[in-house]
């Protein structure tokens, strides 16, 4: 059996956790960005998005999504999987932004490396700071979140369900063995 | 040397002949009775004798194709297949239209071959459709028939000569048909399959014309007129016709014709690649119907050795041709008799009989009483794989590799000494 | 989602499940282009080699752009055809290109099947960029993406392809492409230009141009070899353009909103005349755009065979 990390409602205060958090370090709203990592971060960004647009109404938040399959370091090894690339949209300048990059799971920190290497094509934003929903431990790369909803060290693989596409939120570690 | 076959089923369509019993050879020759006991016993139980086969089109490449083929080599894969005689065209290098490469050619044969091997002489000097060769001389030399296979004559002026001329020697003039502006540049058959995969089709037609025009000269002339390599319907039908108004025509086809269509080009191997081409579904069964009709007399192998160097290279640029000395009986058994369109002896009497009686063969064809000791021991029950390592040709060319087969030749007999034995 | 093949060498190999997926995965390629930086790192230390045996700038340079944004190596091969017959056949280089770790080779050649001869000598991905009359599998799709781009679908679409069918490998890939998706493709052209059995490809035949375009969503001109002529295929370029050069006034009897395409290099004032070249209804330009695209979405889409000690 599965075990069961985040139920529904942790789940959300996770969130919520998080959007107060960057809410707090980022008063200037004008100048803030969300981009949502493909395919579960871009449906936290959107909470997380949702959430501080009530902490600040009347402010207008700029939003992107990103993906990084293009940006892949194991796309060398041909036996790996061609993954579906999603869309990667970017709709502001970002020079003048701090950007909150979005996740749900940190784990070897590579998929973070290369969203930054995609967010650099794109020109120089300000900052970017980084946001993920668990945080698995066994890091490869020199890359820490500065938001963290929960940290679960696992090596199991960790599966994150969210509601709009699964129909419930629930976060499971799997036991490979 | 005296030799007794025991107990085999003695197939001789020359004689409507279909038994068991015993075959005996006394000093190369077949004998009815025995003149005293057999210095060697063949055990024929379950195989089937019949007369050695008789290949009336094949190329052995001698001289100046030794990369392909040797007489050596060639004669080998031909004992294998169960032939005993083969006819070789002479496009060969130089061309046979001169009396010294007959006879070099008589000479390697006797030196090297394992079988009986007559030249075919170009019809025209050097193959070239302006003049007529020497025939006579040829003919003296040894040649069984004029042709000039793969470099028809164009002029039918010249081909009006030929088949005149030939009337006096009683030599068949082989005609390879095909109209070279029909066909320039083509590469396989021109239809759906051709389309698809890019390459310049050859119509029918470029057969059918010249078939046509061949058989209208016969009929001017009296000559006799034998139609090569038959590969789609409109020509069994044409040759049909002329057979019905008593036209002096003979015609072959070759396994591959009765056998494939060109669906098999698809992944273009040159393997698939010969002249005339692979035709489809509906030339298979009308060729299946000529024969059956008898208005298609014999099947040769038209066995065309090229190297892989040559073959395994885009396919516009690979040379045409196949071999086909090691599957003939068992495309012939496999497709023709067991799929009932020829009784065996029927089938049989195609390479045999009806060969040696076109050509003018003595001798030979038969298991008669004083005929030449050439006898092709079959069992019917041999199932082999054609193997690549396992072909004797020195070339490989062959689009039935990997197939199975159930049947074929397992002894090989010329003039009473068995040449090669599976 | 992968094409699950090492090779592309002709859209007659592909299913529809297929070409949807290359439709699919064009888009965030392209998206690529609006970036400040117009690469991405997807074949870093790949290497792409493009063997032409035949001359060609623009699919050329196509597959140049498409591995460059790709990060990607890129050699370019061209072969003197003069030299092909004497010289090294044509798999021997294809393993000289291998041993020196080619992981894609781009084939154009003059004789049809070329492609599939190298492709299966060899574990490196071998694209068909056209050969002999055969196929141009990339031109195909792209020409098919376009369509799809503009149309948001395939399916019921009516697609006329004018001129040259016969000796015309773009026809073919586009003849296969869309009846595998679902439109109704008619061909026009002389009868001596179209090739035997093409009715069974689900294929419909015109001679007569004027009563072709009536029906089409999307007419693609192919372009006509003047030394057509010399194999009395037609008799001459004034006659050719009198019956099947695509003007205004033959544009006026289709559609309103019919769309021209055409795979290039043009013939202005035979195949299509200038003013309908220019015109609104052209996608000429979005096709050499979407060509490079498509081709990068086929080289991320293939599997080159290749066991690398380097990475896992």
């Amino acid at each position: 059996m599965p075990e069961i990390i985040l139920d529904a409602d942790a789940f959300q205060n996770a969130i919520d956790k998080i959007s107060r958090e960057i809410f707090n370090d980022n008063q200037n709203i004008k100048n803030l960005a969300i981009v949502g990592i493909q395919n579960k971060g871009v449906f936290l960004a959107k909470r997380v998005l949702r959430k501080i647009i009530k902490l600040a109404p009347g402010n207008e938040i700029s939003f992107g999504t990103l993906d990084i399959t293009m940006h892949r370091d194991d796309l060398n090894n041909f036996h790996s999987n061609i993954h579906d690339i999603k869309d990667t949209v970017i709709p502001f300048d970002m020079s003048c932004k701090n950007i909150i990059l979005i996740d749900d799971v940190l784990y070897t920190g590579r998929t973070v490396r290369a969203a930054l290497d995609v967010l650099m094509d794109f020109g120089r934003p300000k900052s970017i700071q980084l946001a993920v929903l668990i945080d698995r431990g066994f890091r490869e790369l020199p890359i820490e979140a500065k938001y963290i909803g929960v940290k679960y060290q696992s090596k199991g693989f960790i599966k994150v369900e969210c509601k709009e596409v699964d129909g419930m939120d629930k976060v499971t570690v799997v036991d490979l063995e | 040397m005296r030799v007794q076959i025991k107990n085999i089923r003695i197939i001789d369509p020359s004689q409507a002949k279909d038994l068991i019993g015993d075959i005996f050879i006394e000093d190369g020759k077949i004998v009815s009775k025995p003149l005293g006991s057999p210095d060697k016993i063949i055990d024929g139980k379950l195989k089937i004798a019949v007369p050695g086969l008789i290949d009336v089109h094949a190329h052995l490449r001698v001289p100046g194709n030794e990369g392909k083929e040797t007489i050596y080599t060639g004669t080998h894969s031909a004992a294998k297949g169960g032939i005993t005689t083969v006819f070789c065209m002479p496009n060969t290098n130089p061309v046979v239209d001169n009396a010294p490469t007959v006879e070099f050619i008589l000479l390697k044969a006797q030196k090297e071959g394992l079988i009986n091997v007559f030249p075919i002489g170009c019809a025209t000097k050097g193959s070239q459709g302006v003049e007529l060769s020497e025939i006579g001389v040829l003919k003296k030399a040894g040649i069984i028939a004029v042709s000039d296979d793969g470099k028809p004559i164009s002029n039918a002026q010249i081909m009006r000569r030929t088949l005149e001329y030939t009337k006096m020697f009683k030599l068949p003039v082989i005609s390879h048909s095909e109209d070279k502006e029909l066909s320039k540049n083509g590469v396989m058959n021109e239809g759906e399959n051709s389309t698809i995969l890019g390459l310049k089709g050859i119509p029918k037609q470029a057969e059918e014309v010249m078939v046509s025009r061949d058989i209208m000269l016969a009929e001017l002339t009296g000559g006799h007129l034998h139609i090569a390599h038959v590969s789609t319907a409109g020509s069994v039908d044409l040759i049909r016709q002329a057979k019905n108004k008593g036209i002096k025509v003979t015609a072959e086809t070759c396994p591959h014709y009765f056998t494939l269509t060109d669906d098999i080009v698809k992944i273009y191997d040159a393997n698939t690649k010969m002249n005339p081409p692979l035709r489809e579904q509906k030339d298979i069964d009308a060729i299946k119907q000529g024969l059956a009709d008898g208005i298609i007399d014999c099947i040769a192998t038209d066995h065309a050795p090229h190297t892989d160097e040559e073959k395994n290279v885009e396919f516009d640029l690979a040379p045409f041709g196949i071999i086909g000395f090691e599957t003939m009986l068992s495309l012939v058994l496999n497709e023709l008799v067991d799929k009932g369109v020829l009784s065996l002896s029927d089938a049989i009497a195609k390479m045999t009989f009806n060969p040696a009686r076109i050509f003018g063969l003595k001798g030979r064809g038969a298991l008669k009483d004083e005929s030449i000791a050439d006898i092709t021991i079959i069992d019917p029950k041999y199932f082999y794989e054609f193997k690549k390592e396992n072909i004797v040709s020195k070339s490989k060319n062959s689009p039935f590799i990997g197939r199975k087969f159930k049947g074929g030749a397992v002894m090989t007999i010329v003039a009473g000494a068995v040449v090669w034995q599976a | 989602m992968s094409l699950n093949r090492k090779d592309l060498l002709g859209i007659e190999h592909l299913d529809e499940k297929d070409l949807q997926i290359v439709l699919d995965s064009v888009k965030p390629f392209k998206s690529l282009f609006t970036r400040s930086v117009k690469k991405a790192p997807t074949l870093i230390g790949k290497t792409v080699v493009t063997l032409f045996y035949e001359p060609s700038t623009r699919t050329r340079t196509s597959f140049e752009i498409a591995a460059k944004r790709l990060s990607a190596d890129i050699v370019n091969v061209a072969i003197n055809t003069s030299s092909v017959v004497k010289g090294e056949n044509l798999i021997d280089t294809g393993k000289t290109l291998e041993a020196m770790k080619a992981d894609y080779i781009i084939i154009r050649h003059y004789l049809a099947g070329a492609p599939d001869i190298l492709a299966r000598n060899l574990n490196a991905s071998v694209i068909n960029a056209g050969d002999g009359f055969h196929e141009h599998p990339t031109q195909g799709l792209l020409d098919l993406y376009t369509i799809y781009e503009k149309k948001k679908k395939i399916k019921g679409l009516k697609i006329l392809l004018v001129g040259d069918i016969l000796h015309s490998r773009v026809a073919k890939s586009n003849i296969w492409a869309l009846t595998k998706m679902g439109a109704e493709v008619s061909v026009a052209g002389p009868p001596t230009l179209i090739p035997a059995g093409i009715e069974n490809l689900g294929v419909k035949v015109y001679y007569e141009l004027d009563e072709a375009v009536k029906e089409a969503d999307i007419i693609n001109i192919l372009r006509i070899q003047l030394e057509r002529q010399q194999e009395n295929l037609f008799p001459s370029v004034r006659e050719y353009v009198e019956l099947y050069q695509l003007t205004k006034e033959r544009l006026a009897m289709a559609k309103s909103g019919v769309l021209i395409m055409h795979p290039g290099p043009m013939n202005r004032g035979i195949e299509i005349s200038s003013d309908v070249a220019d015109s609104s209804n052209a996608l000429i330009n979005e096709q050499v755009t979407n060509g490079i695209a498509v081709r990068m979405a086929i080289l991320y889409l293939l599997r080159p065979k290749r066991k690398n000690a380097g990475s896992n």
